[in-house]
């Protein structure tokens, strides 16, 4: 049994080496890194934006409208004279609440409902995969632009409708995992043991898909912040008086022209923000690939 | 490797390997996993690599033809191709050397061919590319390649893709392919391992007829010893990424001078050897990582003859007289004590037979199937994976299931345990208690009787579960709660020589024996009454085979559980058995003691199916072959399905009718329209290991 147990601790070794390698890999992955750097910094003027802001993002100034970038405003300030560059970092606080809330949402939705059509099959899984494929056809933003107008539009019912919309994206693909896991005889083995179908799926197979639906759901938060942000410059998204990108863009885009710096910060603010997320994913499918 | 050596012209080898060392980059760490290998194929000669998984087999094979893993680096040594240095070779040279005179077949042929290119479009490239024959002429050569590997009609095949050809075919068109610009050294790679027996059987005899007929050098790599001593001429044996012994193969199998190579053999179980005869061999401990041994013999841990010198120094190779062995006592090889020589199973493993029934007459069979049948539907088509199968099984008995893939044992396995519905009309029984068809109806105590273990531990275990998490799982059968349930489920792990550390461990940290063990675990949980077990040891190696089936005999001796027993390896499903069920497409052919179904009379697929059999001994021994290929299951032969392949059908009788399982003798069922007594028999080979 000696030799068991020095096999064993050998073995444990090399597992333990491989979980530092893909932390390692995590570390030199510069991908990730500069994705987290950037989500980074939006996360902290989310969390403390009116500190970090110098100076008050709805203080009016009908003395200083429409100025140029300076040293007093390093943006420039807007049509009521509010400092472009306070609002820039305040903005980032609705919309990285609404997004990622409005993804989790679309995350746990469409894992139930991918674990369920995957496992179960049958006709349900025939009649609801080609729902989700006439849904994947439609424009999005049309679809959750009907159901906000139909609905009302608030934080609450943004996250709600573009949550509803990921479900069946993200179905999707735990789907196609999960009809991978149930061909594998540890499942087959779960039924010899008399285990009911809600354990093989959320006990069995669910901790196996998991992270393909992390992945996912990284990838998703990336269109969610564009989606969002598309919403309230469509009037339909984030409500003023709050300091938002998308808004700021709605308002002051017929000023392109001769005041570019009421547009181009928040949107530079807003592609930033997807550019993050976006190569957070990227790493995280990378390392966890390794 | 004294020849090579004592020769200064490596010219007229084929291959010639000096101190070859190969690292693989792993991280940041460079691990060697080949070092210091030195061998020497001379021309016209078939060279036979063999050892284990992790042994470094395929490594050297790739650094042969300079085609590592991007990650893997020749960090020390010389390779000289029909005396060309390998390493020095300017590209164009490489590929030149690549497409004329070396040429390699590697394990899966489904994966050497291009999916979407019609064989002979894939097969007329290598003379565009290599001869500049263009359109008609190219495939006039393809097609004459074809005929070579005997396909009996290349035109046809010609126009396939490779998804229309069955294995073996493919695995013929990919060797015609290496053979067509006749190389100098043919590289084969496992070429018939993911083969049926009888299909592996004509492939080598193929490989044979060809290696005779071209006389080039071949370099055979296998874990199968049985098939390598039957192809090579020499042997290389390799442990831990070292070439431990080399010789002539008669004398490497016969008089093995390494105890690694001794053990290896032990561990077979050979022909006819049953589990009355006693516990088959082991080699104790694990094969080291790669690369973690240096500066002392690396098999020192595991070998009995090993003293205080194999630890503290590596043996070098030493000059036996035209073979070598790495060892500081060759000579004490055949002397390496053996573990639990011949002990007979106690009383309580002796099965209860219908022979034996006599005594214990109040107990009926454990498991009875009747008419069982499983019919799926191909495009509306039926496909019929079983059909009418009667059979019984009797408490503390093996009935082993053998046949070719695609004969029905894994369906009807299913149709046991209830993973798969039968066909109306079907009955499985359970100690005289009807089951219900699937496994999702059946009560805690009929899913608690019938367990299974699975063909491939690593997908039968949860991969997100700790072994001792997926153990409480299947003990909840048991109703047992709190101390008491933690103390069987120890009790369990035990049972399987699991210690108590391996239980916090996750699957993938075991090794795939380990892992089995597990898988073993789980299936007697409850206290089966029934386990299935499909193939269990096809993933695993000879040394860790040898340990479970060990195990499987135990358990047995312990609960007296019934095994079915699932293998299309002869010698394992006779080591267990104690009756054997030979099944083709779906039907019993033939069902009896395992002892007469080996020694016959028996039915003629049987006979072919044995004597496909490769064995250590009887290399030479002449083979039945069967024509043809399986049929296909959706257009199944009238009368006896068998007589397309049939090498004694009688006649028209036999297209026509199909026979009935008829009792040759009580307890063995024959499905043949010969009688018995004008059968085949086999005279059961006595050849106990060394």
């Amino acid at each position: 049994m000696s030799i068991l147990t020095a096999a064993l601790h050998a073995s444990r070794a090399v597992a333990r080496s491989r979980a530092r390698e893909r932390w390692q890999a995590a570390l030199r992955s510069k991908t990730l890194l500069a994705g987290v750097t950037i989500l980074g910094f939006w996360i902290v003027c989310a969390l403390w934006g009116a500190r970090l802001a110098p100076l008050d993002p709805y203080a009016d100034d009908l003395l200083a409208t429409l100025a140029a970038p300076s040293a007093a405003h390093w943006f420039g300030t807007d049509q009521l004279g509010r400092d472009i560059f306070s609002r820039v970092i305040v903005g980032a606080r609705d919309i990285l609440i609404v997004a990622p809330l409005a993804t989790l949402l679309g995350t746990v939705l469409g894992t139930a409902l991918g674990l369920a059509l995957g496992y179960l099959r049958g006709v349900v899984d025939d009649v609801t995969s080609r729902v989700i494929e006439a849904v994947q056809a439609l424009p999005l933003v049309i679809v959750a632009l009907m159901a906000l107008a139909a609905v009302g539009t608030s934080d609450l019912t943004v996250v709600l409708v573009i949550g509803f919309v990921f479900t069946p994206l993200i179905a999707r693909t735990v789907r196609s995992a999960v009809l991978v896991e149930t061909e594998l005889d540890y499942v087959a083995a779960a039924r010899l043991r008399g285990d009911g179908t809600l354990a093989i799926m959320f006990v069995e197979i669910l901790p196996n898909v998991l992270p393909i639906a992390v992945v996912e759901m990284t990838v998703r938060l990336g269109y969610a912040i564009f989606f969002v942000a598309s919403l309230s410059f469509l009037g339909f998204g984030i409500q003023p008086p709050s300091a938002d990108w998308g808004i700021a863009i709605a308002e002051n885009y017929s000023l392109v022209g001769s005041y570019w710096w009421t547009v181009l910060f928040d949107a530079a603010a807003t592609a930033s923000l997807v550019v993050g997320v976006n190569l957070v994913a990227d790493g995280l499918a990378g390392v966890f690939d390794t | 490797m004294s020849e090579a050596v004592a020769n200064p012209a490596p010219a007229i080898d084929a291959l010639r390997i000096e101190h070859l060392e190969v690292s693989y980059q792993v991280g940041r760490h460079e691990r060697k996993v080949v070092s210091d290998v030195s061998l020497a194929i001379r021309r016209g000669e078939c060279y036979g690599l063999v050892g284990e998984s992790g042994c470094g087999k395929s490594t050297v094979a790739f650094a042969a033809i300079r085609y590592l893993a991007r990650n893997g680096r020749v960090s020390g040594g010389r390779i000289w191709v029909g005396g060309r240095d390998l390493w020095s070779l300017p590209a164009r040279q490489l590929r030149r050397l690549r497409t004329r005179s070396v040429a390699m077949v590697y394990q899966d042929p489904g994966r050497a061919l291009n999916p979407s290119m019609r064989i002979g479009r894939q097969m007329a490239e290598v003379f565009e590319v290599a001869e500049g024959l263009a359109g008609r002429a190219a495939l006039e050569r393809a097609s004459h390649m074809l005929a070579r590997v005997q396909i009996a009609s290349p035109e046809r095949v010609l126009h396939n893709y490779p998804h229309e050809l069955s294995g073996g075919m493919q695995q013929r068109v990919v060797i015609a392919m290496a053979l067509s610009m006749r190389p100098e050294l043919l590289i084969l790679d496992e070429p018939t391992t993911g083969l049926d027996a009888t299909v592996e059987a004509e492939v080598l005899d193929l490989i044979a007829h060809l290696h005779a007929d071209l006389g080039n050098s071949i370099l055979f790599i296998s874990h199968n010893l049985p098939v390598v001593a039957r192809m090579c001429d020499r042997v290389g044996v390799l442990y831990a990424g070292e070439l431990v012994e080399e010789g002539p193969a008669a004398d490497v199998f016969g008089d093995p001078r390494h105890p690694y190579t001794v053990g290896l053999l032990r561990c077979m179980p050979s022909y006819g050897m049953s589990k009355n005869d006693g516990r088959l061999e082991t080699i104790p401990g694990f094969l080291p990582a790669p690369g973690t041994i240096s500066g002392r013999c690396v098999y020192a841990d595991r070998c009995a003859n090993a003293t205080e010198r194999c630890r503290v120094e590596a043996p070098p190779p030493v000059d036996l007289g035209g073979r070598i062995a790495r060892c500081f006592y060759p000579e004490r090889a055949p002397d390496l004590p053996r573990q639990g020589v011949a002990v007979p199973l106690r009383g309580a493993a002796q099965a209860s037979t219908p022979e034996a029934q006599a005594v214990k007459p109040n107990d009926g069979p454990l498991l009875r199937t009747r008419n069982l049948s499983k019919t799926y539907r191909i495009a509306g088509r039926p496909l019929r994976a079983v059909h009418e199968v009667t059979l019984e099984l009797w408490p503390g008995e093996t009935l082993g299931l053998v046949g070719e893939s695609g004969s029905g044992k894994s369906s009807l396995a299913k149709l046991l345990l209830g993973l798969a519905s039968p066909d109306a009309g079907s009955q499985v029984e359970l100690r005289g208690e009807t089951l219900p068809a699937s496994a999702d109806d059946r009560t805690q105590e009929q899913l608690k009787a019938l367990q299974m273990v699975f063909q491939n531990p690593g997908s039968a275990l949860n991969r997100s579960q700790t072994v001792r998490r997926l153990l409480a799982r299947s003990l909840r059968l048991t109703r047992l709660e709190g101390a008491a349930r933690e103390a069987r489920l120890e009790e369990l792990a035990a049972s399987v020589r699991l210690t108590l550390e391996h239980l916090d461990e996750k699957p993938r940290r075991l090794s795939g024996g380990l892992k089995q063990r597990v898988g073993i675990a789980r299936a007697f949980a409850g206290g089966p009454r029934v386990v299935v077990c499909d193939e269990p040891t096809s993933a695993l190696d000879v040394s860790v085979q040898s340990a479970i089936l060990n195990l499987l005999v135990d358990l047995q001796a312990q609960e007296h559980v019934g095994y079915i027993f699932i293998s299309h390896d002869l010698n394992v499903v006779h080591y267990l058995s104690d009756r054997i069920a030979v099944l083709y497409l779906g039907r019993l052919m033939e069902m009896g003691p395992a002892d007469r179904v080996f020694s016959g009379p028996h039915h003629p697929y049987t006979e072919a199916l044995l004597s496909a059999n490769p064995s250590l001994t009887d290399a030479d021994a002449p083979r039945i072959h069967l024509s043809g290929e399986l049929p296909n299951a959706l257009n199944l032969p009238s009368g006896c399905v068998f007589h397309t392949r049939c090498p004694r059908k009688l006649g028209s009788i036999c297209e026509r009718e199909e026979p009935p399982l008829a009792e040759a003798v009580p307890g063995h069922a024959i499905r043949c329209h010969i009688p018995a007594d004008l059968l085949g028999r086999t005279v059961l080979r006595n050849n106990h290991n060394n």
